[in-house]
């Protein structure tokens, strides 16, 4: 057993000390009916590594791995090149190992990395202030809405219709048992998203309005004046962000007015991993409303050598202090994660980020146009990043990328499979292309996704 | 007129309206003082309920209305240095003035001889 | 007496021998491997970049709805060997398990296998969209699959909904479980009792969920006062949350008839799994009337801590909780394939109360965590729980007669060792006695929780360190607990050793000070 030092030897020496005779006497307490009178039956026993990676890698080998394929999903998860020494400084053991940096003396390089993290997320988010991150985007979105029912003091939030449908869904749960009402709404298949008649569903119950900047179908606008009409009635501008690479390209969510921005981190650093772990960002674009922040906060100081040193601050909004008056349960954050986003921002810099977004959106152009010219497929989006929406001339196109899987494309994500049940939605593919996307890759979905039409009734 | 209550506030009586803080006690148990939080001008609090909060790096600590009224001002010195509670509590460090619903529930507070021997016993 | 470490260094050298004090002062501030590193702010350039892309061509044509950001992003970079060697230097300022010791009750600061990460990274399950056909990610949903399975059998339990992203989102998990158990037979409850020395998210996580929460007091041995609990129930009383092992380091012996009398009260038992890694192997919670109970595979199951996440935290669900239990979930079908029930089953979803998270839960800490379960298997697991608790009633012993143990005549521990600070003097406390095991290269214990015991500190050793290593740290945790207890000044200032000295909390806190300004 690889991993227990303790030999027999230091059992038996160990147990002489306690005073027991057997380590069974240190689970008296225990009632008898739940004792166990060996290993649990039904599971194998201990096993060598090797052993234990041949099991692994055989469950690895039954999944398509998304870089040996032509590769177009996102829908709130990218494929990013995620450079070598990310990975390499994440494995560091005193990075890998450490916990949430309660004794700060010991802990000044997670901390003072989170406080680089926070400047970093507040600078591309176009915000005052952001937190040490969440779980992922989708629960930072929530975590947004219950914030702006705090700080407003009412209880309805208005969701864009363009909201990534799991966000959604995520807030509609977590509503239900708070007793907050929710307006949700489908998203409108159009080529712009429908702003006034999102603006004409704020009223002066509202709390806040959330809508997804690039939307659910890629789709970009100016949200200025969402910003201000729900102002005008007192509610916040709640903006979400899952692809935080476009950030270097189009305006910030805060330029626009947002009050409170979160999103999904995991572009840069993270990797796919299957949908997890992920980073939620989160951001206010006033700092008076940083008490009414959840999650974790680092802050600079000095020690008393007068040194500067880090923190964690504000505590007192959080569980261990507040129990049930909390401003969430959230106790951890995704420390490991948002290392690796910061990281990889560092590599990029302002240059980087700006160069890679241009090369986001570049492909993402060249694939639109290429993509256009299949027969029977359109662009729906007059703007975009870098995804954006086909229409399959009324095929269905959850059969389409299925079909495409087996050709060994993977063509997209499907708005079937995001909003099952939906008629109207049937006939779309979402198709995201990054920096990983080759002109090759274009290429091959374009003459794949003509094949499959052709072939799907 | 000077009022204290169990919970450790002072409330001084000028006319209608009275001056609500924490003792110089309570200021000494809670430690250095980071934060408090007032409430808003208008608002009208019961006796007894949370009318403030007084945060130090460790703990939240709710401040209760000593009486019933509406909030008439907030002491706007603490956001900028909510270290005046730790240095002058009963003076500079005043947390909010009230209106004075029903003057009888004065009487059910203790005067600065008495709120000295609530100390002693303690 | 003999000195613990076998380096070279002795304890009587002074400091100035030991080279530690009185040195020359250096013009970089560094002191030989102790570096010093700036901000990332203070030393990247915004025209810097690590990595190799093609230059942005200002002519190129967009398609940017007239959205294209012009003001500076206020990013900095810089190359790939400044960035290795940032990072690099900041890891050295902080403690890890890699490094020594690290005995933080309650947070199971256990070794990391390394396999666990290599596994984690395997193309076929790091490289995989969650999206993606699920013909094309039967692997990865057969690990999930496969966790589940050996999470229910370790439990004892009928299922278990994986999705959950830590323990407290665990939490969430089970008591909307509950809530939704209880709208379903339309029985609205509105309380949930809570042990006061239960971890800070029970109460933060019952009240986010629309319940009240009341207090239940504790025995003076250190468990739940089961009379004070039967006589609180009622039919307003939707259910328990109850730390087992507790918060104390104790078993609750009673846990069997506290759920009994909550289920004849129609409530259900929510049951803390951030203990579970002292009975794995050894007890099953389902024996034990547990309804949900959430598990830490960062405590339990050795995925790492990262510095504060991510964690993962799966939650066993019984019989009757089990049809509420969030979207997705994974089932097999008639040909052995996997695929994942959601919104759109409507059949099989059942009740399910919704979904909790964006996609499926946290895949890279369900690869690590099933590696572990298989590299120990049943019979190694045991062995876990059975060192662990070895390990912590070994210092409990070790340290008693000098340390107040405030629980340590109600039988033996679990997994950790629970003392307080009532017999220091001059005014030292528990804190002081953290930062002096700083400078003897500890991280310290947990300190001041669980709230119920005055200046509190909680010792976890975990299975995973020798017996040479905890007898080292007895021997330091009793030399400063000495220190406390005569009153030794100069443990006050402590530590002396660290790359900061203490840090001005209460500076931070008055004026926030929350990014880089400049």
């Amino acid at each position: 057993m690889r991993y227990l030092p303790l030999t027999d030897t230091d059992r038996q020496a160990m147990l002489a000390k306690i005073g027991a005779a057997s380590v069974d006497d240190l689970f008296v307490d225990v009632p008898e009916v739940a004792r166990l009178d060996g290993p649990i039956r039904g599971l194998p026993m201990h096993a060598s590594e090797m052993a234990v990676e041949r099991h692994m890698k055989a469950l690895a080998a039954k999944n398509l791995v998304a870089g040996e394929v032509p590769f177009f999903l996102g829908a709130g998860a990218y494929r990013h090149h995620v450079p070598a020494s990310v990975d390499t400084i994440i494995q560091r053991g005193e990075f890998l190992t450490a916990y949430t940096p309660y004794q700060p003396e010991i802990a000044q390089g997670t901390l003072q990395m989170l406080f680089e993290f926070q400047t970093q997320v507040a600078r591309l988010y176009g915000c005052a202030v952001a937190n040490a991150s969440l779980y992922d985007g989708s629960t930072a979105c929530w975590e947004a809405v219950a914030m702006a029912t705090r700080v407003t003091k009412r209880k309805r939030a208005v969701l864009s219709g363009a909201l990534h449908p799991h966000y959604a869904q995520v807030v509609k749960t977590m509503a239900h048992f708070t007793g907050d009402e929710i307006a949700d709404a489908l998203p409108a298949i159009t080529a712009e998203p429908d702003l006034d008649g999102l603006i004409a569903r704020i009223d002066e119950e509202t709390a806040c309005v959330v809508v997804q900047y690039p939307d659910i179908l890629g789709r970009i606008s100016d949200l200025t004046p969402v910003a201000e009409a729900a102002h005008a009635k007192g509610a916040l501008l709640v903006v979400v962000n899952t692809e935080p690479v476009a950030l270097g390209a189009i305006m910030s969510p805060g330029e626009m007015g947002a009050d409170i921005v979160v999103g999904e981190g995991q572009s840069l650093g993270v990797g796919l991993q299957f949908g997890g772990p992920y980073l939620g960002l989160f951001a206010v674009r006033d700092p008076k409303h940083v008490r009414q922040m959840p999650g974790r906060l680092c802050g600079e100081t000095t020690d008393a050598e007068g040194k500067r040193g880090f923190v964690l601050t504000l505590s007192t909004r959080e569980q261990h202090i507040r129990r049930e008056k909390a401003t969430s349960n959230i106790c951890t954050n995704s420390g490991l994660c948002a290392l690796a986003f910061s990281v990889h921002m560092t590599l990029l810099g302002e240059r980087g980020l700006r160069e890679l977004a241009a090369e986001n959106h570049r492909l993402a152009c060249l694939a639109a146009d290429r993509l256009a010219k299949v027969p029977g497929v359109e662009v729906l989006n007059t703007a975009f990043f870098n995804e954006f929406t086909l229409m399959l001339g009324g095929k269905p196109a959850r059969e389409i990328i299925r079909d495409l899987a087996d050709r060994g494309v993977l063509g997209g994500v499907s708005l079937g499979r995001l909003y099952p049940g939906v008629e109207a939605l049937e006939h779309a593919l979402l198709v995201a292309v990054t920096e990983t996307t080759t002109e090759d890759d274009i290429e091959r979905l374009a003459q794949e996704l003509e094949a499959s039409i052709k072939e799907t009734v | 007129m000077r009022y204290y209550t169990d919970e450790h506030e002072w409330i001084e009586v000028e006319g209608d309206i009275a001056t609500v803080g924490i003792t110089e006690y309570a200021q000494g148990q809670l430690g250095d003082i980071v934060f408090v939080e007032l409430p808003e001008v208008g608002a009208l609090i019961e006796q007894g309920k949370d009318a403030a909060v007084v945060e130090s790096v460790k703990a939240a600590s709710d401040v209760y209305a000593p009486i019933t009224g509406e909030i008439t001002e907030v002491n706007p010195a603490l956001e900028e240095d909510p270290a005046l509670v730790n240095s002058a509590p009963e003076d500079g460090g005043w947390f909010f003035k009230m209106t004075i619903a029903d003057v009888g529930e004065l009487d059910g507070l203790m005067d600065e001889d008495g709120y000295k021997a609530f100390l002693e016993e303690l | 007496m003999n000195a613990p470490n076998k380096s070279g260094w002795k304890p009587e050298m002074s400091l100035a021998e030991s080279g530690f004090l009185g040195g020359p002062v250096t013009t970089t501030g560094n002191r030989g491997l102790m570096l010093e590193e700036p901000l990332l702010f203070e030393i990247g350039r915004a025209d810097v970049t690590g990595v190799d892309l093609p230059d942005v061509d200002p002519a190129a044509p967009t398609r940017l709805g007239g959205l294209a950001r012009s003001e500076a992003i206020g990013l900095v970079g810089l190359t790939e060997p400044e960035t290795v060697r940032h990072y690099t230097r900041l890891s050295r300022q902080n403690y890890g398990i890699d490094l020594g010791f690290f005995p933080l009750g309650s947070c199971t600061m256990k070794h990391n296998p390394r396999l666990n990460e290599k596994m984690a990274r395997l193309p076929g399950f790091a490289d995989i969209h969650p999206l993606a056909p699920q013909s094309s990610v039967q692997g990865a949903l057969e690990v999930v699959h496969q966790l589940g399975h050996w999470l229910c059998k370790l439990t004892g339990m009928p299922a278990v909904a994986m999705s959950p992203k830590a323990g407290a989102h665990g939490e969430l998990c089970g008591i909307l479980a509950i809530r939704a158990a209880h709208e379903a037979r339309g029985d609205a409850r509105e309380v949930v009792l809570v042990p006061e020395s239960a971890h800070g998210t029970n109460p933060a996580t019952a009240a986010f969920a629309g319940y009240r929460v009341e207090d239940i007091p504790a025995t003076p041995e250190g468990r739940v006062d089961v009379a004070a609990l039967k006589a609180r129930l009622g039919p307003d009383v939707a259910g328990v949350m109850i730390t087992n092992p507790n918060t104390c380091g104790l078993f609750e012996k009673d846990f069997r008839e506290i759920a009994d009398a909550v289920h004849a009260a129609g409530g259900y038992v929510y049951c803390d799994g951030a203990n579970f890694n002292a009975i794995v192997g050894k007890v099953r919670p389902g024996d034990l009337g547990v309804d949900a109970m959430h598990i830490n595979l960062h405590k339990t199951f050795s995925t790492p801590h990262g510095g504060g996440g991510p964690g993962s935290g799966p939650v066993v669900l019984s019989e009757a909780l089990a049809p509420y239990a969030p979207l997705p979930f994974i089932r097999k079908d008639a040909e052995g394939s996997f695929y994942l029930v959601e919104e759109e089953n409507r059949e099989e979803r059942g009740p399910s109360f919704g979904r909790m998270t964006a996609f499926h839960g946290q895949m890279g800490m369900f690869t690590r965590a099933l590696t572990y379960m298989l590299s120990h298997g049943a019979d190694g697991l045991k062995q876990v729980a059975e060192d662990a608790v070895l390990n912590a009633n070994y210092i409990l012993r070790s340290m008693e007669d000098i340390l107040h143990a405030p629980f340590g005549a109600s039988g033996p521990c679990m997994h950790e060792a629970l003392f307080g600070d009532k017999d220091f003097t001059n005014g030292l406390s528990t804190l002081d006695v953290a930062k002096g095991l700083i400078d003897e290269g500890y991280h310290p214990m947990t300190v001041y929780f669980p709230l119920v015991v005055h200046g509190a500190m909680l010792v976890e050793p975990t299975e995973t360190e020798s017996k040479a290593a905890i007898d080292q740290f007895i021997t330091a945790f009793r030399a400063v607990t000495e220190r406390a207890l005569e009153g030794d000044e100069a443990l006050k200032q402590a530590p002396y050793y660290s790359p900061r000295r203490r840090l001005d909390e209460t500076g931070a806190a008055r004026k926030p000070k929350l990014a880089y300004e400049g």
